[in-house]
C-alpha cells in the first residue's frame, strides 16, 4: 500500500491525457472534461490523505496532511466562489472567464514560490548550498507565475472593456530590457540567497509584475485570445516548475501537457489569422490601419435596405448562409438567429452558418454561442468547406462580422489584415450586412465590401434587426 | 560541465517525462477542429490548476506558528481551487452546448 499516492497521481496524469484527447472530438468532448476533472480529484485525494511515512524499520503508515482543516476550508471557499462565478457568467463572457481563472493558476504558482523561498533562506537552512535545480524551479515558477497572473488580469480587463490599449514608442525594446533585468535579478538572487538576503527576490517579483503589464497592454483587444492561450501555456509551465520542485509527477505532467498543448493552440490561432506570433506580441496590429482606411473610404456609396425587402428576399431564396461575428455575441442575438433559421427552413430554404476560424473573439466562440441556442452542429460549416458554396448561395446574411469578410485581405497589400483568409461572401448573389453603423471593425479598417453593388446594409442592433426579419417573415 | 551533467543525471526521469509530454501535448492538439479550440483552451486551463497540489503541499507542511506561510498558503489553495473548479465548470458549460439534440418526432408515437 506504500505507493498508493503514486498510483493516484498516475491515474490523475492518465486522466489528464485521456481527457484532453477526448476533448478534441465534439462527441466525446464533454465526457473528456469530466475524465480530466476526475483525474484532478484523484490527485488531490492522494496529496491530502496518502502521504506515506516510513517508520525507519521497513514499515510505515499513511499520514493525513497537516493543516487539513485549513486546506479543506480554503478548498471549500475556492469551490464556492469558482462555481458561482462560472455558473453565473454569460456565454459571451467566456473568454474573460478563461483569462481570469488562468490568472488564478499563475498567482497560485507564484505564491508557492514565495513560501518555498522563505524555506530556503530561513536560518536553519541558509548555510547549506541550495541545489541548483531546486532554485531554478522556484525562480521560474515565481517569474512565469507572476507574469501569467498580471498578464491574465490585464487581458481580463481588456476583454471586459475596463482597460484600453496602451503603447509608447520603443516599447518592445523596453520589454526586452525588462526581461533581461528580470533574469539579472534572479541571477543576483542566487548569490544573495546564501546570505539570507531577500532584496533581489522581491526585486524579481516587482520586475516580473511590471513586465506582465508591459507585455499585455500594447496588444490589441482583437488579439487577446492569442495572448490568453499563450498565458495559459505559461501557467502550465509554472505548474510544472512546482512538479519539478516537489518531484511530483502529476504536477509535472499536467503542467507540461498544458504548456505544450497551449503553445500549439496559440500557433494554430495565429495561423488562422495569417500572422506570426511575434507580430501579435509586438502589438503591430492596427498601427498602419489609419492610412489604409483613408484610401477606401471614398470608394463609393452604401446601399441601405429595409427589413421587409430582406425578409422577402430570403423567403424566396434557395440557399442562405449566415456569417456570424462578434456583433452577434454582443447583441445576444444567437436565439433570434436560430428562430430565423427555423422559419426559413420551414419555408424550404437551405440555411447554413459560415464560421471563420477567428470569428468572435476566440476560435470556436461562434460555435459555442450558436450551440447555446440549439443550432444543430452540422449546420456550422468551417471556412474552407463553405467558401466554394458561396457561388451557389442566394443571400448571405452577415451578422455583426466585419474583418473576416473584408476583401482588402485579398486585394490590398497595404492593409494590416492582408493575407488573412476570409469568407468569400462576394461570390454570392446578394449580401446583406447587419451592422450598428458604418463604424469600422475591430481591426480598425474600412471594409470595401459594403460599397459592393451586391451588398445591402441593414443598420441597427443585430438582435433588433434579426427580430424585425423574423416578424416580417411571419407577415409575408 | 560537471554541474550540468550532474543536474541531468539527478533529474533524468523528469527530463524524459518533460520531453515526452511536450510531444503528447502537440499530438493531442494538432488535429482538432477549430470549433473546439475555445473549450479546449478552457479545458487545458483547468488542467494546469494541478498547481493546486503544490499549494496543498506547502500549506500542509507549514508550521502552526508560521503565520506568513499559512496565510500565503491558504490564499494559494483558494486561488488554485478557483482555477480548477472554475476551469472545469466553464468548460462543461461550453461543451454542454455540443450535445446532440434528440431528433424531432423521434419520441412521438414510436413507443406504442
Amino acid at each position: 500500500m506504500k505507493h498508493l499516492q503514486e498510483l493516484l497521481y498516475l491515474l490523475g496524469s492518465v486522466g489528464f491525457i485521456v481527457g484532453l484527447k477526448m476533448m478534441g472530438k465534439p462527441d466525446s468532448a464533454r465526457k473528456g472534461n469530466l475524465v480530466a476533472a476526475a483525474g484532478m480529484a484523484l490527485a488531490v485525494i492522494g496529496v491530502l490523505f496518502f502521504n506515506w511515512v516510513d517508520d525507519g524499520a521497513g514499515g510505515g503508515s499513511f499520514e493525513i496532511t497537516g493543516n487539513l482543516g485549513l486546506i479543506l476550508g480554503a478548498i471549500a471557499v475556492g469551490t464556492l466562489i469558482g462555481t458561482l462565478i462560472a455558473k453565473k457568467v454569460k456565454m459571451t463572457k467566456m473568454p474573460e472567464m478563461v483569462s481570469l481563472f488562468n490568472g488564478m493558476g499563475g498567482l497560485c504558482a507564484a505564491l508557492i514560490s514565495i513560501i518555498e523561498w522563505r524555506g530556503i533562506i530561513s536560518p536553519e537552512t541558509a548555510a547549506e548550498a541550495i541545489p541548483l535545480g531546486h532554485y531554478l524551479a522556484i525562480m521560474a515558477g515565481l517569474i512565469i507565475g507572476t507574469v501569467s497572473f498580471i498578464g491574465s488580469m490585464v487581458a481580463w480587463g481588456k476583454l471586459s472593456g475596463k482597460l484600453g490599449d496602451f503603447r509608447f514608442p520603443g516599447q518592445q525594446y523596453i520589454n526586452m530590457i525588462m526581461l533581461l533585468a528580470i533574469l539579472g535579478a534572479a541571477y543576483m538572487n542566487y548569490g544573495a540567497a546564501a546570505e539570507g538576503n531577500s532584496l533581489y527576490f522581491y526585486l524579481t517579483i516587482g520586475l516580473a509584475f511590471i513586465y506582465g503589464l508591459l507585455f499585455v497592454f500594447p496588444i490589441g483587444g482583437a488579439d487577446m485570445p492569442v495572448v490568453i492561450s499563450l498565458l495559459n501555456s505559461f501557467t502550465g509551465v509554472a505548474a510544472a516548475c512546482g512538479g519539478f520542485l516537489y518531484h511530483n509527477n502529476v504536477m509535472l505532467m499536467g503542467g507540461i501537457l498544458v504548456g505544450s498543448a497551449g503553445t500549439i493552440l496559440t500557433v494554430v490561432m495565429c495561423k488562422a489569422m495569417n500572422r506570426s506570433l511575434l507580430n501579435v506580441l509586438l502589438g503591430n496590429f492596427g498601427g498602419s490601419s489609419a492610412a489604409a482606411g483613408a484610401t477606401n473610404a471614398s470608394g463609393g456609396t452604401v446601399r441601405e435596405v429595409q427589413a421587409t425587402d430582406v425578409a422577402i428576399m430570403m423567403k424566396y431564396a434557395n440557399k442562405v448562409i449566415v456569417v456570424p461575428g462578434y456583433g452577434l455575441a454582443v447583441a445576444q442575438a444567437q436565439h433570434v438567429v436560430h428562430e430565423l433559421e427555423t422559419m426559413l427552413e420551414a419555408e424550404g430554404v437551405d440555411v447554413k452558418y459560415a464560421i471563420h476560424p477567428v470569428a468572435g473573439r476566440m476560435p470556436g466562440h461562434m460555435n459555442v454561442l450558436l450551440a447555446e441556442s440549439n443550432v444543430s452542429y452540422d449546420k456550422l460549416v468551417e471556412m474552407e468547406h463553405v467558401n466554394p458554396e458561396f457561388a451557389a448561395t442566394d443571400v448571405v446574411l452577415v451578422v455583426g462580422a466585419n474583418d473576416v469578410v473584408n476583401p482588402a485581405a485579398k486585394t490590398d497589400p497595404s492593409s494590416p489584415i492582408y493575407g488573412m483568409p476570409i469568407l468569400d461572401v462576394e461570390n454570392s448573389k446578394q449580401i446583406i450586412v447587419l451592422k450598428r453603423s458604418m463604424k469600422s471593425g475591430y481591426a480598425g479598417i474600412e471594409n470595401e465590401l459594403f460599397f459592393n453593388p451586391k451588398c445591402g446594409m441593414l443598420f441597427g442592433d443585430a438582435k433588433d434587426s434579426l427580430q424585425k426579419l423574423v416578424n416580417e417573415l411571419k407577415v409575408v | 560541465m560537471d554541474a550540468i551533467l550532474n543536474f541531468i543525471g539527478e533529474n533524468i526521469t523528469m527530463i524524459y517525462l518533460i520531453i515526452l509530454m511536450v510531444f503528447v501535448g502537440i499530438e493531442l492538439i494538432g488535429h482538432v477542429p477549430s470549433v473546439l479550440h475555445t473549450p479546449l483552451m478552457s479545458g487545458a486551463n483547468a488542467i494546469h490548476g494541478v498547481v493546486l497540489i503544490g499549494a496543498i503541499i506547502v500549506l500542509g507542511k507549514a508550521a502552526s506558528d508560521d503565520y506568513f506561510s499559512i496565510a500565503i498558503g491558504f490564499l494559494g489553495v483558494i486561488v488554485g481551487t478557483l482555477n480548477v473548479i472554475g476551469g472545469f465548470v466553464v468548460t462543461d458549460r461550453m461543451l454542454e452546448m455540443f450535445k446532440k439534440k434528440p431528433k424531432a418526432g423521434e419520441n412521438k408515437g414510436g413507443s406504442k
